[in-house]
């Protein structure tokens, strides 16, 4: 552990790196970003490597016998290589995607609709991204399968006292990391043994989990992981499924074209190895280069000063709101810095929480206000909205303090 | 932004004007916002093709509530037809200067869904047209 002024100075290079931090808000005010786990702001190294790629060696990858060609295939096969050693997985059980979203719906197309049927169940979690959830609703409708879920108590702390009960008959368990809404760390370690043991497979929302925590898939035996470039300091537009290889070899594809074909004739085609028969057509090759830049810079900072500066932040964040709850600040979720992970929501008296973030803008904040695509979470916590602040490798104490103030703006206007 | 929670959105937040409900309306519409979290409910009383009463419920942002609070008094003793033809000046001449285009909707739902139970299915954003 660093001591607290060689903390400042690591947190004060990175900030450094971060060239859209430097940017004055039209107001003229400091840009106090706390939105990562909508999307998280890059590094110089990633917005050059994507300069450099168009620049340098754009090609199509894999067919390509020239020069270029090959320079970016293997930049896009090492970039590969980087995601698959950043989880503990071989590579060729790292697929390709578009975010994690498109990762949790080709496991539900490729593996769901070949391995469910009427009398199976799928289990969920009732804090779940509408991207964790949507796909099974479809799923169970298309198979007959039920839908069950993990309930909640007021806290955003799983229930787990009927997990076997809950279990059982189940063939596949989707489950968060971690929550968007409410930062709440799920206990996968115990769930997943448990899911194998009732003969479940476990599909892991990584989204908000891999940019803030260690994954190891073969120590949490995860049969599927999925997360997203863009809220790990890489660009949209690419994202990762993980599944264990003999899954993935029993699989039939699922979106169908170039690249993820062996041999093709008029009436029928034969598909490719792993990984690439899930990946058809020109894959986001810049941006997939880009990301394993974004990993490299992550494994430079380290997770573990990741966790112990999120862990700090969101104490110093807890400390500073708690003296708001007089008149009428509320935090949802454990509100314990050890059980969440970089996500605060709350509300503040009764003003709304889109007037607040309208507010908060006019100092230069940004918070995320709304249901946070978790709009069964909200109706079952009786919210009509929340808002979010949420923090990542970038953020100070000195952005916890703007948040502050801007609430007492906030406060100030609505007569709190 | 800054200036625009003027004293009358707080009070049509604070205060709702034909907040609640009519027993047996003529005209029913209900709707949310896709940004998130706001939603309106309005119900008329229709006479003669005019608008005699109504009433409007719901729950969201300050923006939404007192737009839609302003709306209900603009529009009583309004035919019924004319209501249908309302464009979104009125609702930006109710609120005044200085929404964000994020905040649009906010301001529009209850416009929406007035236009809705107006002409009997969901209408367009009134921002869009």
């Amino acid at each position: 552990m660093l001591t607290a002024s060689a903390n400042e100075s690591k947190l004060e290079l990175i900030r450094q790196d971060f060239p859209i931090l430097r940017q004055p808000t039209s107001g003229g005010k400091r840009l106090v970003y706390l939105d990562s786990a909508a999307t998280s702001q890059k590094p110089q190294a990633v917005i050059d490597s994507l300069v450099t790629y168009y620049s340098e060696y754009n090609a199509n990858i894999h067919r390509g016998v020239y020069e270029i060609a090959a320079r970016a295939t293997e930049a896009f096969e090492a970039a590969r290589a980087t995601v698959a050693q950043f989880i503990n997985a071989d590579s060729r059980e790292v697929i390709w995607t578009r975010n994690t979203t498109e990762s949790l719906n080709l496991v539900a197309y490729s593996w769901g609709l070949t391995n469910l049927k009427p009398g199976d169940a799928i289990l969920t979690t009732e804090l779940e991204h509408h991207s964790n959830l949507v796909p099974w609703q479809l799923l169970a409708e298309k198979t007959g399968a039920e839908l069950r879920f993990i309930p909640i108590d007021d806290r955003g702390l799983l229930v787990l006292d009927d997990l076997d009960r809950l279990l059982d008959g189940v063939k596949l368990v989707a489950i968060a990391h971690v929550s968007n809404t409410l930062g709440t760390i799920l206990p996968i370690e115990t769930i997943i043994p448990k899911a194998h043991a009732a003969g479940a497979i476990v599909v892991v929302d990584g989204a908000q989990g891999a940019p803030h925590l260690p994954v190891d898939v073969k120590t949490l035996d995860a049969d599927f992981y999925a997360f997203s470039a863009h809220k790990m300091l890489g660009p949209t537009g690419i994202g990762v499924l993980y599944g264990k290889r003999a899954l993935l070899e029993a699989m039939p594809p699922f979106l169908a074209g170039g690249d993820m074909i062996h041999k093709v004739e008029y009436s029928k085609a034969s598909f490719n190895e792993l990984p690439w028969k899930f990946e058809a057509g020109t894959s986001n090759i810049a941006d997939a280069i880009a990301f394993g830049v974004a990993i490299e810079y992550l494994n430079g900072v380290g997770f573990d000063w990741i966790r112990e500066h999120e862990q700090q932040l969101t104490a110093y964040a807890l400390e500073r709101l708690r003296d708001l709850e007089g008149r009428g600040l509320a935090v949802y979720g454990p509100k314990d810095p050890k059980l969440v992970s970089g996500v605060l929501s709350f509300n503040y008296a009764d003003i709304h929480a889109h007037d607040l973030a309208s507010i908060l803008d006019t100092e230069g904040v940004c918070v995320r206000a709304g249901h946070h695509c978790t709009m069964p979470l909200m109706n079952k916590m009786g919210w009509t909205a929340t808002a979010r602040a949420s923090f990542y490798i970038y953020n100070t104490e000195a952005d916890v303090d703007a948040l502050v103030a801007g609430l007492d703006k906030a406060a100030h206007i609505f007569g709190v | 932004m800054d200036d625009f929670y003027r004293d009358y959105i707080l009070d049509h937040y604070r205060s709702p004007r034909n907040f609640g409900h009519i027993e047996d309306p003529d005209a029913v519409a209900e709707d949310l916002n896709p940004l998130c979290g706001d939603q309106i409910r309005m119900e008329l009383v229709v006479n003669d093709g005019v608008v005699n009463d109504i009433r409007f419920s719901g729950k969201g942002c300050a923006i939404s509530q007192a737009s839609a609070s302003m709306l209900t008094e603009s529009v009583k003793g309004m035919k019924l037809e004319d209501v249908a033809k309302l464009s979104k000046d009125v609702v930006l001449e109710n609120v005044g200067i200085g929404i964000s285009p994020t905040r649009l909707k906010c301001a529009m739902l209850g416009l929406r869904v007035l236009k809705s139970a107006a002409i009997g299915e969901i209408a367009g954003w009134p921002d869009e047209e």
